[in-house]
Formats: C-alpha cells, sequence, structure tokens
C-alpha cells in the first residue's frame, strides 16, 4: 500500500483548502522557478527517467511524448493541450484532481509547457463538468494574481498564458484530434495521423495532448525525483495511479495507489471488498468502459498495470475499475457499453459509423438470446472488423468490451440462445 | 525537386516522390486501390477506408492509402525500402469488413437506380464484396432532399463519403452542404433545407461514387451501356471545357466532363452539363423562305436560290458569324463573301478586339497561370457567370493565398476580392498601384469582353496589357465560344459591327441571334434554333448545332480543340460549312472543297494557329498604343447565365433555373 508521504494528491477528497494556501501547504508551488532554472532538457529526461506514462489511457511515455515536439520553433508557436474532457464511463478521476488538486494542474501545466516551449496552454474541460470548471477557473484565476501564471510566470522568466475551454459534452472531443478540431471551433471530429500533433496539431502548430493526471503529476515527480515516482510498480509500469472504483463493491472510491497493485489488494483494501465477499464477483472491467472485462479467475491474480492487463487481453486505460457481482447480467451491461459507443460514434468513418450499430442490435437480441448460435462468432468477427480499421479508437473501444464478453462469457450467451430456442422448437410451427 | 524514395509495392520497386500519397505510389506501381472518399482534386477525408493497405513492419493494423504519406514511411532495420502491401490477408480482411459495413444500410434497388452500370459500390463489391449478407437488423433510411431541378437525391443509398461536401465547399465555394448527426444518424443534408446556389453544383452527380445523387433531368431516361458516347468540346462558354456527349439512336441524353488539365481539370458548368434538352426543341429541320411577309418552308434548291440570287443582286453584303459557330463554318462563310465582295464580322458584340494582334485578343496567359498567380486582376469580367469553372480555378488560386482585385461592376465570386472600383478611373488608379508593387511579377491580369465594348476598348486593353506586361501576362475571357477561332482567320472588317452592317443590303447571319439587325437588308439565317435571328430572316438555312458536326473551337486561351459529331442533325438541316459550300455552288461559283477535311487542310494552310490542336500558338507580345480612356463603369456582359445563347433559350431546365435565379432568394424565414 502506498505510504502517505509518497501520495502526490494529498487533498484528493477535498477535506483541506483547495485553494492556493492549501495547495502551497501540501508543497505545490514550490521552487517551481528552479525547476524551470534547470531547463527543458532536464525535465523532459526527468519525466523519461521516471517511467511516467500517459494516464488518459494509452499508456505512451509521457516524456518520450514531450520530446517529439520540436526543440526550436519555426515560426509557429507550440501549445500544451490538457484533455480533460473525462468521458469514459466509470472514469472519474481527473475530475477530483480538477477540484479538489488544481493547482497540482496549474503547476503542471507551467513546467511542462516550458518543457515544450509552448507560451500557451489550453485545458479542454468536459461539457457536464461544470462545478469543475467554476472551481477550476477560480483556481487559474487565483494563480494569475499571484503572478504564478502570466508573464515571467512564477518569476521564472517564461512567459505563461492558460485557457480553461469547455467543452460541449461529445465523448468523441477526448480523441486527441477530435478535441483539437473542437477547440478551433469545428465539429469534433478525429484527424487523422499524420501529421501527428507535435507537428501539426492545434491551428497546424505543434502540439501535445496530454491527460490531466500526466500533467498534474509531473511537478511532483520533479521536485521529489525521477527514481522516487520509478520506484513504485513493476518495471515499465511506474509511478504511482490515482484508480477510480466503482460497481459493486461497499465502498466506491477514487484512490492513489502504486502501480501494480494486485486488484485483490485494491478492492478489499480501498473498497471495503466486494458486495457479497470475493467469491461473490463476477467480472471486472479494469480500466474503464473500453477495455474488454476479466471474469473473476483472472482477477483473483490480476495486478493492476499496463503490462499485466494487456498481456491477458485487456487494458489498464483510465484506470476505472467497474466491478460487477454475481448479480449483474453482464451481457446486459456490455449491450448498454455497446449503446453507448453507437451513440457517441461520430459518424466519419464507415466502420464505426456502420459497425457500432449493428453490433449494438446484435446485443440487444443477445440479451434476450434472441439469436443464433452462430451469431455469436459473426458479432466477434464484426467487431475485429472495426477494431483497427478506423480513423480513431473509438472503433477499437467500441470492438473490445464485446470481444471480452464473449471470450470470457460465451456459455452464458449461448446458455440465453439456446434457452429461448428450446420453448419455440416445442412448439414446432412454420 | 526533392529527392524520390524507394518503396516497395508488392515486390515491385519503384521511386516516387516524397509527398506522393501510399495511393499514389500504388497507382504507379501500377495496382489499384478501392476508393470511396478519396478523389485527386478534392481534399482527403481518409473516411470511407475503403484504401486500407498494409505497410509491412508498421503498426499491426491497415494503414488508410490515401492519407498517408511516402515520405512517413519508415524504412527496415536493414536499411531496405518500407515495403507496402495491397493484397495481404490484412488488407483483404479489411476491405472485404468495410465492404460490408457499407452495404448493410445500402438500399438493394441497384435496378431502379440511375447509378447502375456506373456505381462505384456495385463495381467494388463484385471485386472486393461477399455474395450474401449477413445483416438482419432493419436496414436504414433517410430522408431525401430537394437540392434544386438539377440533383436529385436518394439519401438512403448515401455512404457518407463527403465527396458532394468537400466539392461545394472547397470548389464551387458555397456552404450550404454539409454533415450533421453522429454515428448512424449522420447524414449529409443541406443545412436549412436551402437548394444549391451554385452553377457547378451539377459535378456532384459525377462525383457521387453510389446513386444518391443522380441527375433530376436524365433520370431513368437510359442505361450507360445503352448510351453511344462521344467526345467532344463545348460550346456553351469560351472555355472550350472537354466533355462526352452521351447519345442513345438520335437523341443527346446527357453531356459529362472530361478530364483536361489545362481547361476545365474535371468540371463543366451546369449550362453545359444540362442544355442537352436544348437542342430537341424549337429546332429549324428544314429550310424556310419569306413570302408575302410570311415564312414558308422550302425546299434547299428554293431557299439556295433565294440566297444565292439575294448575294448576286446585292451591292454590298455582310456575313455576321454568331457565338457558336465553329472555324469551318466561319471560314467557308469568308471564302464566299470574298467571292461576292462582301464585309464579315465576329465581334458581334462590339469589344474591340484589335484584329491580328493575337497577343491582345488572346492574351498571353494561359488558363492554367491563375494557379500560378499571387495577384489576380479581374477587369470587367464575372467569371462566375462569364466561365464558371474559370472561376472555381480563380478560387482556388484564392484558397492556395492569392489576392484578388476586380474593376467592374459587384459580384458574389465565391471568394474574397478586393473591389477597387466600377470604372475606368479606378483601372487607372490600379495600374500606378501595381507599377508600384513589389509583387507586380506575380499578377495576372484577366479582362473581360464589358471591359472592351465602349469606344475606347483598345485603351483599355492597352493599359491591362501595361499591367499585364510586368507579371504573369493576360488572358482576355472571352464569353462566346467561335469568338477566338473568328479572330484567328480574320472573320472581321475595319469598323467592326457596325461599319459591316452599315449599308449592308444583304446580310447573312451565322447564328447570331443576340444581334439586333435593322430594317432593310435581306437576310439570310443560318442556325440551329428558331430564336430571335430566325425571326428577322428572309431565308432560313437549318444548320448544326456544336454536337451535330465536326468542327474546330479555338477556346479562351487560343487553344484550338476539335469538336466531335455525336448525333446527326434533325430533319432536313445539315453541316454549316456543307451549306455555306453548297450556296456557293448555287451562286454557280462552287468553293474548293468537297469534305471537311479539305477545307481543315486549307485552313491549317492560311491559318497555322488554328490547326495545331490542343496546342496553344506562341504568339508575340505587342502592346498596344497607350489610349485615352474615357469615363464610365464597366457594364456586365451576362444578364441571366442561363439564357446566354439560342440552345440554352430553347431548353425547359435552363427555363426553370433562368426563373428562379430571378426570384429574389427568400430569407432563411423565422
Amino acid at each position: 500500500m502506498l505510504a502517505d508521504q509518497d501520495r502526490i494528491f494529498t487533498n484528493l477528497y477535498g477535506m483541506a483548502d483547495c485553494g492556493l494556501a492549501g495547495a502551497r501547504a501540501r508543497g505545490h508551488w514550490d521552487g517551481t522557478a528552479g525547476i524551470i532554472a534547470k531547463g527543458r532538457e532536464w525535465i523532459v529526461a526527468q519525466i523519461k527517467e521516471s517511467g511516467l506514462r500517459g494516464r488518459g489511457g494509452a499508456g505512451f511515455p509521457t516524456g518520450l511524448k514531450w520530446s517529439f515536439m520540436p526543440r526550436a520553433s519555426d515560426g509557429r508557436p507550440h501549445y500544451l493541450v490538457v484533455n480533460a474532457d473525462e468521458s469514459e464511463p466509470g472514469t472519474c478521476k481527473d475530475r477530483e484532481i480538477m477540484r479538489h488538486e488544481p493547482h497540482a494542474l496549474i503547476e503542471g501545466c507551467l513546467v511542462a509547457s516550458f518543457a515544450m516551449g509552448a507560451n500557451a496552454c489550453y485545458i479542454y474541460i468536459r461539457g457536464e463538468y461544470v462545478r469543475e470548471r467554476e472551481l477550476l477557473q477560480a483556481a487559474i484565476d487565483e494563480a494569475y494574481e499571484a503572478g504564478l501564471i502570466g508573464s515571467n510566470a512564477a518569476n521564472s522568466g517564461w512567459d505563461f498564458d492558460l485557457y480553461l475551454h469547455h467543452g460541449a459534452g461529445a465523448y468523441i472531443c477526448g480523441e486527441e484530434t477530435a478535441l483539437l478540431e473542437s477547440l478551433e471551433g469545428k465539429k469534433g471530429m478525429p484527424r487523422m495521423k499524420p501529421p501527428f500533433p507535435a507537428g501539426a496539431g492545434l491551428y497546424g502548430c505543434p502540439t501535445t495532448v496530454n491527460n490531466v493526471e500526466s500533467i498534474a503529476v509531473a511537478p511532483t515527480i520533479l521536485r521529489r525525483g525521477a527514481s522516487w515516482f520509478a520506484g513504485f510498480g513493476r518495471p515499465n509500469n511506474q509511478g504511482t495511479k490515482v484508480f477510480a472504483i466503482s460497481g459493486h463493491v461497499n465502498n466506491p472510491c477514487v484512490v492513489e495507489e502504486s502501480m501494480s497493485i494486485p486488484m485483490r489488494e485494491l478492492i478489499d483494501r480501498h473498497c471495503g471488498g466486494v458486495r457479497g465477499g470475493w467469491d461473490n464477483l463476477k467480472a471486472v472491467i479494469p480500466g474503464g468502459a473500453s477495455v474488454p472485462c476479466l471474469p473473476k479467475a483472472l482477477c483473483d491474480e490480476a495486478v493492476m498495470d499496463f503490462d499485466w492487463l494487456s498481456q491477458h487481453k485487456s487494458g489498464l486505460g483510465t484506470a476505472a475499475v467497474i466491478v460487477m457481482d454475481r448479480s449483474t447480467d453482464v451481457v446486459k451491461a456490455i449491450w448498454r457499453l455497446s449503446k453507448f459507443y453507437k451513440h457517441e460514434s461520430c459518424g466519419q468513418c464507415t466502420p464505426c459509423r456502420e459497425g457500432t450499430g449493428w453490433m449494438m442490435r446484435v446485443m440487444e437480441r443477445l440479451v434476450e438470446g434472441n439469436a443464433h448460435p452462430g451469431e455469436i462468432d459473426m458479432l466477434f468477427d464484426i467487431s475485429k472488423q472495426v477494431e483497427g480499421h478506423t480513423i480513431c479508437a473509438l472503433g477499437d473501444a467500441a470492438a473490445w468490451p464485446i470481444q471480452g464478453l464473449i471470450r470470457h462469457f460465451r456459455e452464458e450467451l449461448e446458455d440465453r440462445i439456446s434457452a429461448r430456442r428450446r420453448p419455440e422448437s416445442a412448439l414446432a410451427a412454420e | 525537386m526533392t529527392e524520390l524514395r524507394k518503396v516497395v509495392i508488392d515486390d515491385l520497386e519503384i521511386e516516387v516522390e516524397p509527398e506522393f500519397t501510399l495511393l499514389q505510389a500504388c497507382e504507379q506501381a501500377g495496382v489499384e486501390i478501392p476508393r470511396f472518399c478519396y478523389h485527386e482534386r478534392l481534399s482527403i477525408a481518409g473516411n470511407c477506408r475503403m484504401c486500407l493497405v498494409e505497410v509491412v513492419g508498421g503498426p499491426p493494423k491497415p494503414t488508410a492509402s490515401c492519407a498517408f504519406q511516402v515520405k512517413d514511411l519508415r524504412p527496415g532495420r536493414d536499411g531496405s525500402p518500407p515495403r507496402v502491401s495491397t493484397n495481404s490477408p490484412m488488407v483483404r480482411k479489411a476491405r472485404e469488413g468495410v465492404m460490408e459495413f457499407l452495404l448493410i444500410n445500402h438500399p438493394l434497388d441497384c435496378p431502379i437506380c440511375d447509378q447502375g452500370g456506373e456505381c462505384d459500390l456495385q463495381d467494388q463489391a463484385m471485386a472486393y464484396g461477399v455474395d450474401f449478407s449477413r445483416y438482419r437488423e432493419p436496414k436504414r433510411a433517410v430522408e431525401d432532399l430537394d437540392l434544386g431541378p438539377l440533383v436529385e437525391t436518394h439519401m438512403t443509398r448515401c455512404i457518407s463519403c463527403t465527396r458532394c461536401v468537400r466539392f461545394t465547399t472547397e470548389v464551387a465555394g458555397v456552404e450550404q452542404m454539409g454533415q450533421t448527426g453522429r454515428g448512424e444518424d449522420a447524414e449529409i443534408t443541406s443545412y436549412l433545407n436551402s437548394t444549391l446556389d451554385s452553377n457547378l453544383q451539377g459535378n456532384i452527380i459525377d462525383l457521387c461514387p453510389v446513386g444518391a445523387l443522380t441527375s433530376k433531368p436524365y433520370a431513368f431516361t437510359a442505361r450507360p451501356w445503352e448510351l453511344r458516347k462521344t467526345e467532344t468540346i463545348d460550346a456553351m462558354d469560351a472555355l472550350g471545357s472537354n466533355i462526352r456527349v452521351d447519345a442513345k439512336g438520335s437523341s443527346i441524353m446527357r453531356i459529362l466532363p472530361r478530364n483536361h488539365d489545362g481547361v476545365n481539370e474535371e468540371w463543366i458548368s451546369d449550362k453545359t452539363r444540362f442544355v442537352w434538352d436544348g437542342l430537341r426543341s424549337r429546332r429549324l429541320d428544314r429550310p424556310y423562305v419569306r413570302k408575302g411577309g410570311k415564312l414558308q418552308a422550302a425546299t434547299w434548291d428554293d431557299a439556295l436560290g433565294a440566297a444565292a440570287k439575294a448575294l448576286a443582286r446585292g451591292n454590298s453584303a455582310a456575313a455576321i458569324a454568331g457565338d457558336l459557330a465553329p472555324v469551318e463554318a466561319m471560314y467557308a462563310l469568308k471564302r464566299l463573301m470574298e467571292g461576292c465582295g462582301g464585309k464579315v464580322e465576329c465581334r458581334v458584340d462590339g469589344a474591340r478586339l484589335p484584329a491580328g494582334n493575337r497577343s491582345a485578343y488572346v492574351g498571353n496567359a494561359r488558363i492554367e497561370d491563375v494557379g500560378r498567380a499571387g495577384r489576380i486582376v479581374l477587369v470587367g469580367c464575372n467569371p462566375r457567370v462569364e466561365a464558371p469553372v474559370f472561376n472555381a480555378r480563380i478560387r482556388a488560386a484564392w484558397l492556395a493565398g492569392a489576392e484578388i482585385v476586380a474593376v467592374g461592376q459587384t459580384a458574389d465570386l465565391t471568394y474574397e476580392c478586393r473591389h477597387a472600383g466600377t470604372g475606368r478611373d479606378s483601372l487607372t488608379a490600379l495600374a500606378q498601384e501595381t507599377f508600384e508593387r513589389p509583387d507586380a511579377d506575380r499578377t495576372m491580369v484577366v479582362v473581360g469582353q464589358g471591359a472592351l465594348r465602349g469606344a475606347d476598348g483598345e485603351a483599355v486593353l492597352s493599359l491591362a496589357m501595361r499591367i499585364a506586361g510586368q507579371g504573369l501576362g493576360m488572358l482576355v475571357l472571352h464569353s462566346a465560344a467561335s469568338r477566338v477561332g473568328g479572330m484567328d482567320i480574320g472573320f472581321n472588317c475595319d469598323g467592326g459591327i457596325d461599319a459591316a452592317l452599315e449599308g449592308a443590303d444583304t446580310v447573312y447571319n451565322l447564328g447570331a441571334d443576340e444581334l439586333d439587325i435593322p430594317e432593310g437588308p435581306f437576310v439570310i439565317y443560318q442556325g440551329s434554333h428558331g430564336d430571335r435571328g430566325a425571326k428577322r430572316a428572309d431565308v432560313i438555312l437549318p444548320g448544326a448545332a456544336y454536337t451535330e458536326e465536326h468542327g474546330t473551337f479555338v477556346n479562351t486561351e487560343g487553344r484550338p480543340q476539335l469538336a466531335a459529331q455525336a448525333a446527326f442533325p434533325p430533319g432536313e438541316s445539315k453541316s454549316n460549312w456543307a451549306i455555306v459550300r453548297a450556296l456557293s455552288s448555287a451562286m454557280g461559283n462552287p468553293l474548293p472543297f468537297n469534305t471537311i477535311g479539305q477545307l481543315q487542310r486549307e485552313i491549317a494552310e492560311h491559318h497555322p494557329v488554328v490547326a495545331s490542336l490542343d496546342e496553344i500558338a506562341d504568339c508575340e507580345w505587342r502592346p498596344l498604343p497607350e489610349g485615352k480612356l474615357l469615363k464610365g463603369e464597366f457594364p456586365p456582359i451576362i444578364e441571366n447565365f442561363y439564357q446566354t445563347n439560342p440552345i440554352a433559350r430553347a431548353s425547359a431546365i435552363m427555363a426553370e433555373l433562368a426563373a428562379s435565379s430571378d426570384r429574389p432568394k427568400q430569407v432563411a424565414a423565422e
């Protein structure tokens, strides 16, 4: 278990002062100018060394991403864009950071922007986060007043402006290029890559898009040292991580823990265990709605990090753990996710536009068992036809939960079909 | 030029430019990549996902070849060139999957779909699809749109490739189409249910890879395999757009564009595309002679006899060539008039085009040069109605950063344009400004006929030539398909149209319907339609229209192109040159050519500039002497785009379009 002194977000629950004074008391904004004085290369090298992997879901090494930004500007400005469009069902970790530790994020924006040569940073916040936006905006205003951001931010000599942009509530706008389109005032439809945002992003300028948590942990890493951060978790999965556990546990919560913590320990220690005991567990979606679920057998030994979960055909995603006990109709649960993805598909490219609706409708029939046994394989095949063939990852996200369901709960699907077919065959009409 | 890159496509190693997309590289290697949304002349959308290929050693998923550039490929570990596979199992699986997705919500109505037989979806389903459907759910239905009288919609068939949206916003410059809704509810719509306000809208019919957008006038009249296709040249404006005329029996069913990078790219205007119904109505299909004040049907012998008598009797004759006359007919007529001492004239609109100076009546710039210009000066022209396809090129130049300046009437040209004034004084000021600009060498001048119709036309042209002389050159934008050809063969006389008609006691009117011939002279009218010219005629000799005879048209940049015969002239009407030849026989002095080949050889001998087909002859840059400009504005020359010539005036479709464009636009109610 992560010791209290190793927590980055010590006010994750908002029990203490969320304002600047409180943040300072917790160690934020301490020696920011000194960090910046060490230079861009040092910061990027430290982040690389810390082993921090992107906290938005894909787990791309953050330091490496920062190093893709051009060293010198070719005349175009550089931008940092913080993806605060936390819309993945089950995920609510960035929300706690933004409303209770806003200064960690703001300081991170300054440090990261400096490391990428950006004088301006945009935070794109989810449309439904109205109160969070107000609190974050208040914190930004506070930071401006205290001279921590603005010209000569925090006496570092670096000019830095931070803008908070409120989205309109579309899931797809959490995809980095769709987010950029939306930020530019267009319809939020993903762009094709390449060009990657580091080459041509916001307004065609070099841009890095990072998750809130990735940015918010950066100042503490730089203060306490890369090796401190790298000391948690297994190799290639280092650091601390904010987990959000929801569903059939006794105390759903958001908690910062060490990476590679066993799933059972995470649930038992922080959430008071699964409702009705560990043996009442049916399945867990370990990383937000888009990753395949794991059955109890795998949950017994599951380790919450990128590599273990992807080896077992799931993923850490945003570390939003959705726990389902034996009372759950898991088929219906996955159908609900399919419905979500069908609703949120932007409609730009063919496989996702046509495939999400098709998959949802087949799932709808499977919930009732109103299908032919062969349609299970067909559904799996359709999901494979969507996966990897789309412009952005929404197609993959729509396909994976279904693949997980078929992989682990095939018998349940077959039972439902045969249960429904049996009385029908007795009628033997037609 | 940058260094070429090596890339291996299905075991074939080729070298291509690094900016090429994988799709272009594959085409260069001779591998065809299926596609729906990709189009060479539109921006890349990458949304159909049909063109997926595998980058060997690259990401574990296929790549959209339409958007991925060769320069972004990584070489192999051992330095070997990157490999792209277009028929690996991964690619085949991906294409099959995309095809299945496209078909699940596509209606199975090919038998009643006008696109049948020339449908990309049909063709590619044959190549990449499977012969059964696994889709058991209800199919999606979409409400159709009303885009106006030209484009019919069947939106249930739409596969959301967005080509139409990209064409209308990028090329045509109207922002009425777009995609609304999300996911499977995404629909291509005209925002606010408006009809399309563009005279290039017909092109979206060609662009649509399925039968969602079809031609309303052509609907359900023919199947593509029944049509006889003739590649020819358009005469509706002076651009000389390359077209293909599709005929069923003797009827022309539709007109489509052909690609010509230097002229029309692959677009045509709606007048070019939909004028064909005008070729069927109000035709002059037999000769007439006026007897007792009334036109009465006659035989060819009677009509030619009456015409010959009038020409022989008269002391002074004049021949006027209208906007649609091919070079051959004009040349034959000129020879005929030489024989009887008459004058000839083709500048019926009174434009002061200087005879004999090709650099002044054509200019020295090409249509293509628009793309290189940094600054385009429009003098007395409205290219949006005078040559819509050319206007799209100017818009493309504007999108690429060129500045557009206009002197003349204000109009919505679909791009931002600095309006420097309406008349001659503004042109003088603009000329002064241009001389002092550092970028004068990237300036191109486009002079319209509106600027040249005044008495000071030559002075205006002289000033335009001086502006252009330092820059990329000048293009005289003609509005008549026949004009440059007529000037090239010297179908003109000193003093222009007024001098030609003055004192003439016999006027030979070769399709000049826009001209008012005063009372008095005996008029021989030769043309295809019973329009204004026929009413004033004493003898009518029925001739072929531009789709019904072989003939040369020289376009506004001086490019001679050969129009081919796509259908036979109706009834007793005949090729225009042959009528003149027959008349010369009737006059007892036959012209020395019996076939069009002999005639064309003779023209080539005397006027080589019109004989080198599809080549623009170099001409010496001979600036006109400076003249004194008068006062006043440059008038617009086209009152209604859809009613500029006898064929268009006979067309019901054009009449409908003209009526709707005359109506005041309904302002987005409530």
